[in-house]
């Protein structure tokens, strides 16, 4: 297993965001985690990078718990690579900068090497015209190619992607999702929180429902957009229908 | 019915803003016919007396804040101790006012030799009688005559000076706006510039931090430093009163040509005369003279 | 009917009543309506603006002079051969303050950003640096800068110093770098803490380290935003020099000060204004440009 997660609690305050959350995700899975706002598919991946400290459970990664309070969590956050759904790139460095930030930084590669990496990854991605811009003169869904490109210099193992589309226009979600295909096509392990019924349909290996800090119910996509068990999750997809998006 | 914004109203209605601003300007600068920077005649002296002071009936005199041992003793000028306080106090018995009638205030040293109107009759603090000050302010003829003097510590490069050409390389210090800065600078001329500051206060820091090796200022002063408030310092040496080519002399100072300081001469003439003012210099001043003399060359 | 002119200015009531633009396209027929309405509006503001000034520049040199007082006003502000007189002496003056503020500067800015980085820091174990930073900004901040200089000015060196270590050139400079120091550093924090802490989220999920974060993406935002403020702190500092005066250096300043003792003149005062205000001015349109030129180069369009 690449990537288990064994009863991941998370409290915020007396509020109780994940309430016991396990999984096991094999080498080249997909998951993508589906559920209301507020379900905590959020702060579930950033538990799973290490950004929140989880108060109870354990996390494993190639078998070796990276949950354990006190772990230096520079060299795992280069393991499992985020990327956010407001892009989060540096404003004042250009394409290729900020992709070439984190080999020069944790790679220790050295910075004409690192750029011209980047380069090519960012060329890979559809953007070689815009290399040398700044994130403010991109619009939505270059800036997040461009943040997956960032994610992907630093040769992650796992790659977290939450809610990645959810700030793009209809239009620009397209290009984003090709390049999530591509990914999942070189084999890249992958946990994705997402509106995008549709895509997850189409990409993930499993689908769990994340309802009030518990996975209720998980399965192959087909069997629970078609044929979801739990009542819950019939009346979130019977929502989600209804608005249109699946 | 639609408002059509006229360029040329918009204009106008500025414009005649302006031309009332400019008419106020002019009105306010119209009246108060004549302009040269004479005394205040508010108090007008009553018929007779040629002796106006600003206050009717009262002498108002002024000093620095605080003022200075042995020029005023404990900053109380009103008592009458300290040897400038015996002398305006003379001078104003001379004048006929005594005892309430004499009212001190205090201001600093530069503000009364500014030009303009002034709070006070006449000033003293150790004013030396400058041209240039002259220009703007008026002095009574001078009531003591000082000369400068340094003041050290033990060890001092300054020790031991015959002559002001031994003290070329000598660091001084020095209170701003004073003749014995512009003593140092023009008479003695060091080889590098002297530090100045806001008064004795910041010069005796100095001293004492090893950042200067002497102070200049007036005797009388160099002794107050040297015998009360710097553990280890004496005065190391004064220079002739003549020293540079002119001598300094102290002078009450008056707002320009104002009329009252015909009548302070006179004050001041009869207590010469009377051999007061020297008996007064005699009892504040007298132990204060036994300095080794340093020659100009 | 009511026209809607586009482009709407802050003058009500342009409207109806004008004719339609098209029939004052102009002979070559290249602009537009939005155009022609600019450029009218351009030239009126520009005439308005300019009779308005012409008007109260020529009321001021016309009528402040037959006040009954300006010849002694000029006269004791103004006087040419006291400016002739002094202006070389306060030049020569004003390279100790020049002095003064090149060492200074520099070190300001690393020991503020330090003391900003040091009220930041988050892990536990750092917690006495979070005080001590806290400590130094209330006791700077709150002590008068005079107090501070003649402290360290003459405090220091009258603790048995000598020369050259116990110059007041040495101990002003300290006193002025600490001082300074305490309000730059909260200038920092403020931009510090405006960068997004979704950009700290972004640099640590790449696996940069908390000191790499800072460095090279938090920082580099930081200082960008607090330009201005960072400005108003330096320009006050080249003024602030002058209070090294108090512990002895004849700097620009005092040497006014002291002509104008000599010459009981304020003439010299008006000489160094112009000395600063020629630094000054120059310096500030310079950082101006230089941010203008960053952000010209790194954003998209601006709303207008």
């Amino acid at each position: 297993m690449k990537l288990v997660l064994e009863g991941v609690q998370k409290r915020f305050g007396d509020r109780t965001v994940l309430a016991g959350v396990s999984l096991e995700v094999a080498e080249r899975e997909v998951i993508a985690f589906v559920g209301s706002s507020g379900s905590g598919k959020s702060t579930l991946l950033r538990c799973v990078n290490l950004l929140e400290p989880i108060d109870d459970g354990r996390i494993l990664l190639d078998g070796d718990d990276i949950s354990v309070p006190g772990l230096a969590p520079d060299p795992i956050r280069r393991r499992i690579g985020m990327v956010f759904q407001s892009f989060n790139l540096f404003p004042h460095l250009s394409v290729v900068d900020n992709v070439a930030l984190g080999p020069r930084k944790v790679l220790k590669v050295d910075k004409r090497t690192a750029r011209e990496r980047a380069r090519e990854l960012v060329a890979r991605l559809g953007l070689a015209d815009r290399a040398d811009a700044f994130p403010d003169q991109l619009s939505g869904g270059q800036q997040q190619r461009v943040a997956i490109a960032r994610s992907l210099a630093v040769e992650p193992e796992v790659m977290l992607l939450d809610e990645i589309t959810s700030a793009l226009d209809p239009e620009l979600v397209g290009e984003v999702l090709d390049v999530v295909r591509e990914l999942k096509s070189n084999g890249m392990t992958m946990i994705l929180a997402t509106h995008e019924m549709a895509f997850a349909r189409e990409i993930a290996d499993r689908v769990c429902f994340l309802h009030e800090g518990r996975i209720l119910e998980q399965g192959a996509p087909e069997q629970l957009f078609t044929s979801p068990r739990e009542p819950r999750t019939q009346q979130f997809l019977q929502r989600v229908i209804d608005s249109g998006r699946l | 019915m639609t408002r059509r914004l006229n360029n040329r109203r918009l204009s106008g209605r500025h414009l005649a803003g302006v031309a009332t601003l400019a008419l106020v300007l002019a009105a306010c600068g119209g009246d108060d016919g004549d302009s040269s920077g004479d005394s205040p005649t508010e108090t007008a002296a009553p018929a007779g007396d040629d002796c106006p002071t600003i206050a009717d009936g009262v002498l108002t005199i002024a000093t620095g804040e605080p003022a200075y041992s042995p020029w005023v003793e404990n900053d109380a000028p009103e008592s009458g101790e300290g040897f400038e306080a015996a002398v305006a106090l003379a001078v104003a018995e001379e004048l006929g006012y005594t005892g309430e009638s004499v009212v001190w205030v205090r201001t600093t040293f530069d503000e009364a030799i500014q030009p303009g109107a002034k709070s006070f009759d006449f000033n003293l603090q150790q004013y030396s009688i400058t041209p240039e000050r002259a220009e703007t302010i008026s002095f009574s003829d001078p009531y003591y005559t000082t000369n400068q003097a340094i003041v050290a510590l033990e060890g001092s490069p300054a020790i031991g000076a015959a002559t002001s050409a031994d003290l070329v390389d000598v660091k001084f210090g020095a209170q701003a706006g004073t003749t014995s800065l512009s003593f140092i600078t023009d008479v003695i001329k060091p080889s590098n510039e002297p530090f100045v500051y806001d008064d004795n206060a910041g010069a005796k820091a100095a001293l004492e931090a090893g950042q200067i090796d002497a102070i200049v200022v007036d005797l009388p002063t160099a002794f107050y430093i040297a015998a009360v408030e710097i553990d280890g310092a004496s005065v190391i040496g004064q220079f002739p009163a003549d020293a540079g080519g002119t001598t300094d002399e102290f002078g009450l100072v008056f707002e320009k040509d104002n009329p009252l300081v015909g009548c302070v001469n006179a004050a001041l003439a009869s207590l010469k005369e009377s051999g007061e003012l020297a008996s007064i210099e005699q009892q504040w001043l007298s132990d204060k003279t036994g300095a080794p003399v340093i020659t100009v060359g | 009917m009511n026209d809607l002119v586009p482009g709407a200015s802050d003058h009500p009531g342009t409207s109806a009543s004008t004719p339609p633009s098209n029939e004052r396209m102009s002979p070559d027929g290249e602009l537009t309506r939005r155009q022609l309405f600019e450029r009218r509006q351009r030239r009126r503001s520009i005439a308005i603006a300019a009779t308005s000034t012409i008007v109260v520049i020529a009321a001021l040199v016309i009528l402040v002079p037959k006040t009954p007082g300006w010849y002694k006003v000029r006269r004791s502000f103004f006087d040419g051969d006291v400016f002739g007189e002094t202006f070389p002496l306060l030049l020569e003056a004003f390279v100790k303050n020049l002095q003064i503020f090149a060492w200074c500067t520099p070190v300001i800015l690393v020991w503020g950003m330090f003391i900003a980085i040091c009220r930041n820091v988050r892990t536990p174990a750092l917690f006495p640096l979070r005080l001590f930073a806290a400590a130094y900004t209330d006791i700077f901040r709150g002590v008068p800068v005079i107090l501070t200089i003649l402290l360290i000015g003459f405090g220091v060196p009258g603790l048995g110093l000598t020369r050259p270590y116990n110059s007041p050139y040495l101990w002003g400079s300290v006193a002025l770098i600490l001082a300074y120091s305490a309000y730059v550093a909260e200038v920092f924090r403020a931009g510090i803490e405006s960068v997004h802490e979704s950009q700290r989220a972004g640099a640590r999920s790449l696996g940069l380290s908390s000191t790499q974060t800072m460095r090279h993406v938090i920082l580099p935002q930081a200082v960008r935003r607090v330009i201005p403020p960072l400005m108003n702190d330096l320009v006050s500092l080249q003024k602030d020099v002058a209070l090294v005066s108090l512990i002895g250096p004849i700097e620009i300043l005092r040497r006014a000060g002291i002509e104008k003792s000599k010459f009981a003149n304020f003439t010299p005062y008006v000489g160094a204004a112009i000395i600063f205000l020629v630094l000054t001015i120059p310096e500030t349109r310079f950082v101006d440009w230089l941010v203008a030129r960053e952000r010209r180069r790194t954003s998209g369009t601006t709303v207008r």
